[in-house]
């Protein structure tokens, strides 16, 4: 193990280094650029094989590597906000193919307003396009998540594609402590890649991306979602051997000073630093509150969330995205769904979109509507926008 | 076939399909081949996008209507005056 300085697009850099995947092809995109930049200096200083691909838009980017990995490789780029929006119909011929590349996701806002800084809007809006999306804390989960992705997306149960994600600056660009792994044991944890079929091999030829219609699109979709029920048990496998060899665990999410408490608040991304230290100091108040911090975003763990949320009072959800014309963001509404029946009282917010700062005051100022609520036994109707100006 | 059992991805296990897919039935204009004009040139047979001029020696034989879509491109591309391939009504053939 090395322990050194990072920021979180050289961490995810450094593990992709790591892996050594046979393809790479991006385009740059503030914030995410920095990370492709980085690799493609590994491959300019024959520290890696991978054959790096230079397209003109991320619509080609993912091309591109939708077209490698079907050639039987291992494939990756990287994106962020418009970049992502770019790859749209992309996402779902990737995960529809069931390619199982991997892809690191900066996130940050979309325009308009344009915007360079971090919310979850970008990723939000590809939740429903069959990859599994993985949210980091940090850079160190950032680094983690993605030498996981691989060997979950890689998994012959699984055989999908794997959005890791971390926050837009906040993560991309902060320095942090980051312990790395040997690059012998990356490379022995994610193994050798091994495909199913290559287009290129013309001795057994395949048709791929050939026309569904009536007749079998449904199955073809079907046997889509049951992979990613399957990914569940693969996911959580991965988590543990990663944890067996790093000495950091894994989970679907990761509970904090929940069990005892009467209030607590569901985050996804860097805000879950954030609201730790807020917790902690507010248990050193007295005050009985707990966080959840919500990493495998799809497939949902909709069970799991049920189990150690059901019995809290009040939860409140914290959306970094806005679900237009809908009161309550995205999260707040798979977190709705688990608790659908159980008497919880339940609360959105919304906060930090275009990068505004969510700062522990935010945090804290959400525990005490989440306290009010307590007190009056509802919730208001309506999401709480924190940190805007009234 | 169950969903359980269809190839992940949607893979068809082989390749040269598209002859398994028969794209006649979407043609609403047959084209019909005059022998008696006709030049052999076989403009018509490297403008179909469809390969469905079928040419054996050199020679225009007959047009597949398993795969003409009836674009009528053969028909306009045809040099003779008239054209030797004349478009009609997939009407006029029903029985």
């Amino acid at each position: 193990m090395t322990r050194t300085a990072l920021t979180g697009n050289d961490a995810v850099a450094e593990a992709l280094r790591q892996v050594n995947p046979d393809v790479a092809a991006v385009y740059p995109i503030t914030p995410q650029t920095e990370m492709m930049h980085r690799f493609a200096e590994f491959v300019a200083d024959g520290l890696v094989e991978t054959e790096f691909v230079t397209v003109e838009s991320e619509h080609s980017a993912l091309s591109a590597t939708i077209g490698a990995s079907a050639a039987g490789s291992r494939a990756v780029t990287a994106t962020s906000s418009q970049g992502l929006a770019l790859m749209w119909e992309m996402l779902h011929i990737a995960s529809g193919l069931r390619l199982p590349i991997v892809m690191p996701v900066v996130n940050r806002a979309l325009s308009a307003p344009i915007n360079i800084h971090c919310d979850h809007s970008d990723t939000m809006y590809s939740r429903d396009s069959g990859w599994i999306q993985i949210f980091s804390e940090n850079s160190q989960e950032a680094y983690d998540n993605t030498i996981q992705a691989f060997r979950i997306a890689e998994h012959m149960s699984v055989r999908l594609p794997v959005m890791v994600t971390l926050d837009g600056f906040i993560i991309s660009h902060t320095m942090e402590t980051v312990d790395l792994l040997e690059d012998d044991e990356v490379r022995k944890f994610v193994g050798d890649f091994e495909a199913e079929y290559s287009l290129l091999d013309v001795d057994h030829p395949i048709t791929v991306g050939s026309l569904f219609l009536p007749d079998y699109y449904f199955e073809a979709k079907r046997q889509e979602h049951e992979a990613l029920i399957n990914s569940f048990a693969v996911i959580e496998e991965v988590g543990k051997l990663y944890g067996e060899l790093s000495g950091r665990k894994s989970g679907f999410f990761e509970a904090y000073r929940l069990d005892d408490a009467q209030l607590a608040l569901v985050v996804m991304g860097s805000a879950a630093g954030t609201a730790t230290e807020v917790v902690d100091e507010l248990r050193g108040e007295g005050k009985p509150v707990g966080l959840l911090k919500i990493r495998l975003y799809r497939p949902f763990p909709t069970a799991s969330i049920t189990k150690v949320l059901a019995r809290i009072p009040v939860v409140g959800v914290l959306d970094r995205a806005i679900a237009f014309g809908l009161e309550g963001g995205p999260v707040y509404h798979d977190v709705r769904s688990a608790l659908y029946g159980q008497t919880t009282i339940l609360q959105s917010f919304i906060a930090g979109l275009g990068g505004r700062d969510i700062t522990p005051g935010h945090i804290r100022t959400m525990f005490d509507i989440l306290a009010d609520a307590k007190k009056r036994g509802k919730a208001d109707d309506k999401t709480r926008f924190i940190g805007v100006r009234e | 076939m169950s969903w359980r059992e269809m190839p992940r991805g949607s893979v068809v296990p082989k390749g040269g399909t598209a002859t398994e897919y028969k794209t006649g039935g979407w043609r609403s204009n047959r084209p019909i081949h005059n022998k008696e004009t006709c030049v052999h040139c076989l403009t018509c047979w490297i403008c179909c996008p469809d390969s469905a001029i079928v040419v054996k020696d050199g020679k225009f034989v007959e047009i597949n209507y398993d795969f003409c879509k009836g674009c009528g491109i053969c028909s306009k591309v045809c040099p003779t005056k008239p054209s030797s391939i004349a478009m009609k009504p997939e009407s006029e053939f029903k029985k």
